[in-house]
């Protein structure tokens, strides 16, 4: 029988791979953007999860604007890391720092 | 352990192996994959909760949109990767231990018996389509914010473009600045000259 926690225990272990590749790939901008991608799924398990279990399905419009959000937070990332790419030559994050005085 | 369990065991296997191969993948082509394929068994996971239209959302939405975005631009940039690793591995004791903390701080508070209030409810009934749910909510109670995320992909759509899109050099369009800014004396150069007389020599008209 499957309950809320084993739904809730798959999001959680999803959020720390997030969290670990943002630690580990802390030099590749692209890997980052997918790590996020991770932990916004995670967090979108949740947000199901506790619709399913407390019968409201407000959790998964919520999921719905997420999503949005999330699909305009990568079209506009990916943009940018073009537009840097194009003017650098390098994704690698050390190379970023023309904002440090 | 009935036929839901053992789906859901094999989506949450294939989701966790998928993950770690995202961020462990050497090649950014290979991890976007990789989480196309996590996509993919979240999918699966959300359609075992029976949330069917986020589930079809995710996978057309997000794998058949966001993920070949992402493979274009990995494809289209031209990357160093020996420089992107190093100090890969030096990150991994003290990632893997903030990681590895941090799912277990959460699973202790959720893996208790707190959630069991929840199991007692007995899931309602399903009368309507998830769809028709879903659809309901957002063109009632949640029209306002539906209306916002329309602006807010609008807004995407146009930084996208306005970020990446170069201009051209041999169009021939007008600068509307440069239009408004010009003065008559850029235009019209009055020059005062010595009024020409005709000449006797040249015949008249009707002689």
């Amino acid at each position: 029988m499957l309950t809320l926690s084993h739904y809730l225990i798959l999001a959680a272990i999803l959020f720390a791979i997030g969290v670990v590749g943002i630690f580990l790939n802390r030099k590749n901008l692209i890997v980052l953007l997918m790590s996020i991608e991770l932990m916004l799924l995670a967090v979108n398990t949740n947000f199901i999860a506790f619709s399913r279990f407390m019968n409201d399905v407000d959790g998964q419009v919520f999921v719905f604007f997420i999503l949005v959000v999330a699909a305009a937070e990568a079209a506009i990332g990916l943009a940018v890391l073009v537009v840097l790419f194009r003017n650098l030559k390098t994704i690698h994050v050390d190379d970023l720092d023309r904002l440090n005085g | 352990m009935d036929f839901k369990s053992v789906v859901f065991y094999l989506f949450s296997a294939v989701l966790v192996f998928a993950s770690l191969r995202v961020i462990t993948a050497r090649n950014p082509v290979r991890a976007v994959l990789y989480l196309v394929l996590a996509f993919v068994s979240g999918g699966g996971i959300w359609m075992l909760l029976e949330a069917e239209f986020l589930a079809i959302t995710l996978v057309l939405v997000y794998v058949g949109a966001v993920m070949v975005l992402f493979l274009f631009v990995v494809m289209l940039l031209d990357i160093n990767l020996d420089r992107l690793r190093e100090g890969f591995w030096s990150y991994l004791p003290l990632g893997a231990t903030v990681g590895a903390l941090m799912a277990l701080e959460m699973g202790v508070v959720i893996g208790g018996s707190y959630f069991d209030l929840f199991e007692n409810r007995v899931p309602a009934l399903v009368t309507d389509s998830n769809v028709k749910e879903i659809g309901r909510l957002i063109y009632t109670d949640y029209v306002y914010p539906f209306e916002v995320a329309s602006v807010i992909l609008l807004v995407g759509i146009v930084a996208a473009i306005a970020l990446t899109g170069r201009q051209r050099r041999q169009t021939k369009a007008m600068d509307p600045a440069q239009q408004v800014l010009v003065k008559a004396s850029d235009r019209v150069r009055l020059v005062s000259m010595p009024s020409e007389k005709l000449e006797d020599s040249v015949p008249q008209a009707g002689e």
